[in-house]
């Protein structure tokens, strides 16, 4: 009944199905690059009506041009209000594409967001483009969610016949039916939203639209549940035949399944089954990981570094400049600089009331914001930080995450033991996940310091490049046994561990590194020296002794 | 303007629901807080009972809301003679919003085409005795928290930047949704919500039937859904106007009172503002029953949403405050 997942047949179906009711469906969100989605977003237009609009959202586009506003430069050319309508409005029953979608603004996100919870002022359907490659690079989820199909095409080729939702041979279904298999099909897959259904049922009804029939049948709802609910999927399914409840394995997962599964009628069996050979794999890949969710990308901000920035911020005062591109104009600084030259641009018989702005005084804000520090907790977790040691250094983590806490930063997780260093938290503000991160910290094995630095200098570096301010903190006693290689050559071990944390510094990250050891030597504070880290030897510290060291050795940026 | 979905018509939801009514009936409860994942209904519970309450009365031509009679409006020369009548406000505040459109700015229009220094107002002063809805407020930058959080206790929005000197109140209950997995909400923040609810996805197969058959019927007919629900959205208005009415003369007998104090010490719920707002919404939630007087039970019923954000807790103990105050009434109902 159903093919082989073909994520590109499926995403020119997705295509037809959302320009049937684009303001219902809400739109498309297409992950990976290349032709394959290109031809996708043709067939979007192809099917859309010819004169329905297409805009393209361009990244640098501000809250006026987005949502319509003063149209400065035609007001001032002729001294009277001219508005201009906004791009989204001027999309009315037709589509916007934003492109770089895992980059847009929050704000950006929620206008948009609003428009198609609302309707008002413009019915569009929304095509976002996700180029991310890291897995937290995402567009947000918000507006994510108001979009009826995620489709990811990384990878996948055009297949130049896309193949039409087949005509089932099965009578039409019930209405009744049609919510049960729908519904029953996302309990299974853990997905709580009531959006999600709802666009399924849409999308059900746009197929049987789209093959000709007034009715649902079967078809349309596998076709439905494949290409909404599967890409939502927080949970694996349970397994293939009707379980009966005494199965061990099926009842871990959660207090609801087991009525759950007595309830599922036999149609959603048949649509939960053609649905789990759509599951992509990423999203098991998540499953397995055990969270389900998708991560969060907190954006929030703590204390950082201070920068510049045209929109938002303590004022720095104005420079000249056009507003555009967030920046904004300064309205008493342009008056003040026209000022001067008001009697001078009077032209005879002109109204002696009017202000004559030209191009050149207009002034532009300038604001300075912090921006948002990123703790990075690496902790060696080796067997030669006896694990006394390590469960102190827990403890100081807790403690630091309490206060990130309470500061807004955001913290990241790493740990290093046998061979590798891992990145067990990507930089979270969330406390509860922080926590049993660190909880589920294995110890034992050798050291891996090199390792372990790189890993800290790459999750500070990715930090900066989403313009955080990244402080990175090592719990070590110091003592590098194990090679980038994952030899066990002790020399070699140290000499990647010194090259590592001359990366570190190289590099102008702020660091402390805390020796754990029981008996610090000098090797651990020329380490320090080496990363241009703080040193703090804590032989016998407990855990508030070591938040107060970690705390006091915090850049002053950082501490607000 | 599109219909909202009727307030009667949200399915389950019954802790949210009852928040919301109880903030609107007694606006100085001061907003709710909302928890929870996307997709349960937050947003659309707010808008609709933004929708359900009756219009209100405001002096024509004010771009403030004054009441018919307020003297204190900033531009009291666009008033004209008489009263207009407006739907309750409902402002949604974007999360990327700046400073200027949350708190107004210079006049663009007037300044550049006319030269003249005007102020326009901001989403403040349209929420003004209306509701302010932050959908994902703990995204919502630090410099925009703060300044929300300073008018909401004042109750007034004073604007001192661009030359511009400007007072106009700012009265509205604030709303806030957010989910807990994207980030945590500073403290200070939280304690300023008046109550906190939690919302979670119904586990019940057949409430989730009927959310989907309800969300579908009104998408398909929305008129004719809203015809069907008016009756019902008329008690549920009959409701809240008298339980405005009742709450003056409601009385809170002296044993309920010192139940209140009780349980906030049993808790270790900081400040007096715990218990104050136990205490109004308990006497909100009782004028909406239409009760004579305030119950033990009124107020255990209102304890878990009035309490749970206030807890002094250690920020990585997990053991629910829900539980915890649940726990506590119980005990001292019992005793």
């Amino acid at each position: 009944m159903t093919a082989a997942p073909d994520a590109f047949g499926d995403a020119i179906v997705a295509a037809r199905l959302c320009a049937i009711d684009p303001a219902g469906l809400g739109g498309l969100l297409l992950r990976g690059d290349g032709e394959a989605r290109d031809e996708v977003i043709a067939a979007f237009r192809e099917a859309l009506p010819a004169t329905a609009p297409w805009r393209r959202i361009p990244a640098s586009v501000d809250a006026e041009q987005l949502l319509g506003g003063l149209d400065l430069g035609a007001t001032l050319a002729r001294g009277e209000l001219v508005r201009s309508a906004g791009l989204l409005a001027s999309a009315d029953r037709g589509a916007v594409i934003v492109p770089m979608a895992e980059r847009m603004p929050e704000g950006m996100a929620a206008s948009i967001a609003s428009l198609l919870d609302t309707g008002t002022p413009a019915r569009i359907a929304v095509v976002l483009l996700d180029d991310g490659i890291a897995s937290d690079e995402r567009p947000p989820e918000g507006l994510a969610e108001r979009l009826a199909f995620h489709l990811d095409l990384t990878g996948t080729r055009p297949t130049g016949s896309a193949t039409p939702p087949a005509p089932d041979e099965g009578s039409a279904l019930s209405f009744d039916e049609v919510l049960a298999a729908l519904i029953g099909t996302a309990a299974a897959l853990g997905i709580g939203s009531a959006r999600a259904p709802l666009f399924a049922l849409r999308a059900a009804r746009a197929a049987a639209t789209l093959a000709g029939r007034s009715t649902l049948d079967r078809a349309d709802v596998i076709l439905a549940a494949r290409l909404v609910l599967a890409p939502r999927a927080t949970q694996a399914p349970p397994a293939d035949a009707p379980a009966p409840a005494d199965d061990p394995a099926l009842n871990e997962d959660g207090d609801s399944g087991e009525t759950e599964r007595r309830d599922v009628d036999p149609l959603a069996e048949i649509v939960l089954a053609a649905t789990r050979a759509a599951l992509p794999q990423d999203v098991l890949a998540r499953i397995a990981e055990g969270g389900g969710r998708r991560q969060a990308t907190s954006r929030s901000r703590g204390a950082g570094e201070r920068r510049r920035s045209m929109q938002r911020g303590r004022p720095l005062g104005a420079r000249s400049g056009k507003p555009h591109g967030g920046a904004r104009l300064s309205l008493i600084d342009t008056l003040r600089a026209a000022a001067p030259w008001q009697r001078l641009r009077r032209v005879v018989g002109d109204d002696p009331r009017r202000v004559r702005i030209r191009r050149d005084d207009l002034r532009i804000r300038r604001f300075e914001i912090r921006a948002e520090a990123t703790t990075i907790f690496a902790v060696d977790a080796s067997g030669s930080s006896a694990l006394a040691r390590l469960a102190e250094a827990k403890g100081a983590v807790e403690l630091l995450l309490a206060d990130a806490y309470v500061k807004r930063a955001q913290v990241a997780l790493i740990a290093f033991r046998g061979t590798t260093a891992e990145l067990l938290l990507p930089a979270t503000r969330s406390l509860a996940r922080a926590r049993r991160a660190l909880a589920e910290l294995p110890g034992g094995g050798g050291t891996p310091l090199a390792a372990g630095l790189d890993a800290a200098r790459h999750a500070a570096e990715a930090a900066r490049a989403r313009g955080r301010t990244p402080f990175i903190v090592m719990l070590t006693d110091g003592r590098a046994n194990v090679a980038s290689d994952g030899s066990t050559v002790r020399a070699a071990a140290e000499r990647d561990a010194l090259a590592a944390a001359r990366a570190i510094r190289a590099a102008g990250f702020a660091a402390a590194f805390i020796d754990i050891s029981a008996r610090p030597r000098a090797d651990g504070a020329a380490l320090a020296a080496d990363m241009g880290a703080r040193y703090l030897a804590l032989p016998r510290a407990d855990a508030a002794a070591m938040h107060a060291a970690v705390k006091a050795a915090q850049p002053r940026t950082a501490g607000r | 303007m599109r219909l909202s979905f009727p307030f009667s018509a949200i399915v389950g939801q019954d802790e949210m629901k009852r928040a919301l009514l109880i903030a609107a009936v007694d606006a100085r409860i001061g907003g709710v807080m909302v928890f929870g994942d996307r997709g349960t209904g937050k947003s659309t519970a707010v808008r609709a009972l933004a929708a359900l309450l009756p219009p209100i009365l405001v002096a024509a031509g004010c771009r403030y809301h004054c009441e018919p009679g307020a003297t204190a409006c900033p531009a009291p020369e666009l008033h004209q003679r008489g009263k207009a009548t407006m739907p309750v406000p409902f402002v949604d505040l974007p999360l990327g919003a700046t400073e200027d459109r949350v708190v107004g700015a210079l006049d663009l229009e007037r300044a550049l085409g006319r030269g003249e220094k005007a102020f326009e107002p901001g989403l403040l002063a349209r929420a003004h005795r209306g509701f302010l809805y932050i959908d994902e407020v703990n995204l919502l930058e630090d410099h925009i928290v703060d300044l929300l959080l300073d008018v909401a206790a004042s109750g007034e929005n004073v604007v001192e930047r661009e030359g511009l000197s400007v007072r106009h109140a700012a009265r509205f209950v604030l709303v806030g949704s957010g989910n807990p997995e994207e980030g945590e909400l500073r403290p200070q923040l939280l304690d300023r919500f008046g109550l906190s609810v939690e919302v979670r996805t119904p586990q019940d197969l057949a409430q989730r039937v009927e959310i989907l058959k309800r969300c579908d019927a009104f998408e398909r007919d929305p008129e004719g859904f809203t015809a069907a629900w008016r009756s019902a959205e008329r008690r549920t208005l009959k409701r809240i106007a008298a339980g405005r009415a009742a709450l003056p003369a409601m009385v809170v007998p002296d044993a309920v009172l010192t139940l209140a104090s009780r349980l906030c010490m049993a808790v270790g719920a900081d400040g007096l503002r715990g218990e104050l707002t136990l205490m109004r919404s308990a006497r909100a939630l009782a004028a909406l029953d239409g009760a004579t007087e305030v119950s033990a039970d009124h107020l255990a019923t209102v304890a878990p949403m009035a309490l749970r954000h206030r807890l002094r807790r250690n920020p990585l103990d997990e053991t629910g405050s829900t539980v915890r105050i649940e726990r506590a009434v119980g005990e001292l109902l019992a005793a």
